[in-house]
Order: structure tokens, then C-alpha cells, then sequence
């Protein structure tokens, strides 16, 4: 059964200014002269609109590097989609956020690495990043856009999520995301360096839960689970093809956004199909939609339709097979091997992300 | 938080960070009528002018649902 994607994850630029160990962006970054025009852009947004698609994530890389920002956003608003700039906040102005702003944009994501301006900016690898956040998150308020901080938690920062939190308040934030590290791209290049013990994941959901009593109806307080840890997978994506598309830089059309590391798969690009084309007949999408491709204990379980299984990117990377159950399920075959990765950690210095 | 038609999703739907709740048509009505500009208290008399339920029903419709969005932070009362 096909069904219609509601999120639609727009890469709109590798390129970056800071150099964060944790993230998610692939290796082989997409080089500037392969990324696509805006007119590009703003089919790919009529057509997912058509498709369905109701929100549109502008991402990347760091989307403040793109000129054509402004025409992007509106462009968004224009095909309907209600729109998210997801931005580190270095590279985006204050003139720019108020073009932003008039332009129609719903929503401003701003990352934070740490509660404090030292850790914080040697976590992202550039001196004053923690002051330009804190300057355009207090512009996203000024311009009446709401606000989301993305707390990225790893190793380094655990035990300050309530620090954390109480600068989301300070800022005006509306939400944060407690966005445990997940490992793909150069997160997993840098595991050894960023993973936590298994006390410090146990008290960081303590403080969570403790935290969410206290703020209810001042601030949501989301988590992102930390998988190395759990009993369970997590809904990847909520199914493969399922519910969200990914667009890279250069135009791919991935079904997550690491999909480039599983070994054979086949991505189309919207310079030669059209979006609808390719969520229904990209053999990369169709790899592993639904059920039948999945081995026991995943296709008898009945959580099958509740997580798929987890992580498909995840079981390529641990096991080899794209097809294997996620090991981070202790039901799965290979689950011993988590417990063995996650007890790697080490002082080595960050690999920090550099195009 | 908007408040959209989608013909694809089949209805009415709130759409937020993260988020997207299908909204039907009683909700829809409440929601479509927080311009930022009228009171609690003028929605609930709209709504009792325009459908046959008591005002006490629709108040409390409104009230629960209303301070189940501003709880999430959606919606400032």
C-alpha cells in the first residue's frame, strides 16, 4: 500500500560554517556547483505538495549559505507547505530572518551544543557560534516566528539538560528537542568520541522526565531516544517510504537521510523524474517499503507495523545487511554487538565536519 | 500552527513543528475562528449562534481544547 508523505527534508546546501562531530550529513559532502536552482527547488515543492506533503524541513548543510534563501521560503509558502528553517544561525542575518519572516516561513529551528559558550562553540568547531544563536533566536521572537531549540546530547553535555532547557526558556523557545546523538554520517565517524555510558543516558531520562513535570505548559520538552540503549528499535522514519522524503543537495531523492550508505541502492534525481515518480517507482524506495522484505524474527513479530524493524542504515552499518533486523532490538540476532560498540569510547579529538 | 484543506490528507489537519494533527470539523470551527483578534468569550457566543448545542457544551468543547493546544505551546490564550 502506498501512502502519502507528509514530511518532505530539503538539503538545501552542504556547505557549512561550523564543523560539528555529530552530524548526520554523509562523508562525500554534495560539492556547490552540483546543488540545484532555486526554480529546481520550487518544483520540487509544487510536486510534493501534489504528492501530499504538508511540511517542508529547509535544511542542510547550513541553509543560511544559500542566497536564494528568500526565494526558497516563499516558495514553499506559495506550493502551500508550511515551512521549517532548520539553521545553526551562523550565516543567517537578522535583515535576512525578517525577509523570512514577510516571505511566509512558520518556523525556526536553532541548534544549541551546549548551555555554555566555551563547550558550545569547541563542540561545533567555531569560536562565537554561541552568540550568533543566542542574537537570532532573540530576532526569531522580535519577528513573531516560533521557535524550537535542538539540544544535541552526547558524551560531553548529559548532565546539562536542564541548563539546556533553561536557556530554551530564556530564549523564548517554544519547544526543545533533546536530540540524543544518532549515529550516521560523520556522528558515526566520531561514535568512539561521542557516546555516552549507559549512566549518563539513564540519568539524562531521568532529568527529562523530572524536567517535563516542571515545564509542562512553558516549554515541550521532546526526546530522541538514544537506540545503543534501548530494548527497542526505533520507527525509522516512521517506515521506509512511508511517511518522508529526503532531497540532497544535488537532487537525489533518498527515502532517510542516510540512505547513500546502504551498498547497491538506487536513487533517482528530481532533474529526471518528476517527485511522485519517484516516491512511487524509485527502486531505492521501493527496497524496503512495507513487509515482505524483512527476515525473521521481524516478519513473524507483531511490533512489525509499530517500528519496521528499525533502522535500515543502521542494520547495514552494524551487520552488513540492509535487511537484518536493527540490532539495537534485543530480539535481534546481532544485539550483542551493541553492547559492544557502545562500550568504545574514547578522548580521541573530534574528526570535526569539514566539506 | 496553520490550520490547512488538504484534499490528499483527506481533511482538515493543524499543522506544527514536528507535528500534524487531523482536525475534524468541530475543531476546525474553534481554530478557524482564533484570528488573535476576538475574545475566548466571543468564540464560544459565534459558536452557540451558529450550531444548536448549549453554550455550557460548547464551552467547555472550546475550553478543553483550546487549553490542550496552549499547553503545547501552539497557542497563546
Amino acid at each position: 500500500m502506498l501512502h502519502k508523505p507528509l514530511g518532505l527534508l530539503a538539503e538545501l546546501t552542504h556547505r557549512c560554517p561550523l564543523g560539528c562531530p555529530y552530524c548526520s550529513n554523509p562523508l562525500a559532502l554534495d560539492a556547490r556547483e552540483d546543488e540545484l536552482d532555486t526554480a529546481t527547488w520550487l518544483r520540487v515543492f509544487r510536486e510534493a505538495a501534489e504528492l501530499g506533503v504538508l511540511q517542508v524541513h529547509l535544511s542542510g548543510g547550513e541553509p543560511g549559505a544559500r542566497r536564494d534563501l528568500v526565494d526558497i521560503a516563499a516558495g514553499a509558502r506559495a506550493a502551500g507547505l508550511y515551512s521549517n528553517l532548520i539553521t545553526s544561525a551562523v550565516g543567517v542575518t537578522e535583515k535576512t530572518l525578517g525577509a523570512l519572516a514577510e516571505a511566509g516561513l512558520d518556523h525556526v529551528q536553532i541548534s544549541i551544543q551546549d548551555s555554555e559558550a566555551r563547550s558550545a562553540d569547541h563542540i561545533a568547531g567555531y569560536e562565537g557560534a554561541f552568540a550568533r544563536k543566542r542574537a537570532l533566536a532573540a530576532a526569531v521572537v522580535r519577528h513573531k516566528l516560533p521557535l524550537t531549540v535542538n539540544a544535541v546530547v552526547h558524551r560531553a553535555n548529559p548532565d546539562r539538560i536542564g541548563e539546556m532547557v533553561d536557556l530554551a526558556l530564556a530564549l523564548g523557545a517554544r519547544r526543545i528537542e533533546i536530540a540524543h546523538v544518532q549515529y550516521y554520517g560523520w556522528a558515526l565517524k566520531n561514535r568512539a568520541a561521542l557516546m555516552p555510558s549507559r549512566d549518563q543516558v539513564e540519568r539524562a531520562a531521568a532529568a527529562v522526565a523530572q524536567l517535563r513535570a516542571r515545564h509542562h505548559g512553558g516549554i515541550v520538552i521532546d526526546a530522541v531516544v538514544p537506540d545503543y540503549y534501548a530494548r527497542y528499535p526505533k520507527p525509522c522514519v516512521g517506515g521506509w517510504g512511508r511517511r518522508s522524503l529526503n532531497v540532497t543537495p544535488a537532487g537525489k531523492v533518498l527515502p532517510c537521510h542516510a540512505a547513500e550508505s546502504i551498498a547497491g541502492l538506487q536513487f533517482w534525481n528530481v532533474r529526471e523524474h518528476s517527485l511522485a515518480d519517484i516516491w512511487a517507482n524509485s527502486p531505492a524506495f521501493a527496497a524496503f517499503r512495507g513487509t515482505a522484505w524483512m527476515k525473521e524474527p521481524c516478519a513473524s513479530c507483531p511490533r512489525r507495523d509499530l517500528d519496521f524493524g528499525g533502522c535500515r542504515c543502521q542494520a547495514f552499518a552494524l551487520t552488513g545487511d540492509a535487511s537484518a533486523t536493527d540490532p539495537v532490538c534485543h530480539l535481534a540476532p546481532d544485539h550483542a554487538r551493541v553492547a559492544e560498540l557502545a562500550a568504545v569510547q574514547t578522548d580521541a579529538a573530534y574528526a570535526y565536519r569539514r566539506m | 500552527m496553520r490550520l490547512v484543506h488538504n484534499e490528499a490528507q483527506g481533511g482538515w489537519v493543524l499543522l506544527a513543528p514536528e507535528r500534524v494533527f487531523k482536525a475534524d470539523a468541530i475543531a476546525a470551527e474553534i481554530i478557524r475562528r482564533c484570528t488573535g483578534e476576538v475574545t475566548f468569550g466571543e468564540i464560544v457566543d459565534d459558536l452557540a449562534k451558529s450550531y444548536a448545542a448549549p453554550r455550557e457544551k460548547i464551552l467547555a468543547d472550546v475550553s478543553a481544547l483550546l487549553r490542550g493546544l496552549a499547553d503545547k505551546r501552539l497557542l497563546e490564550l
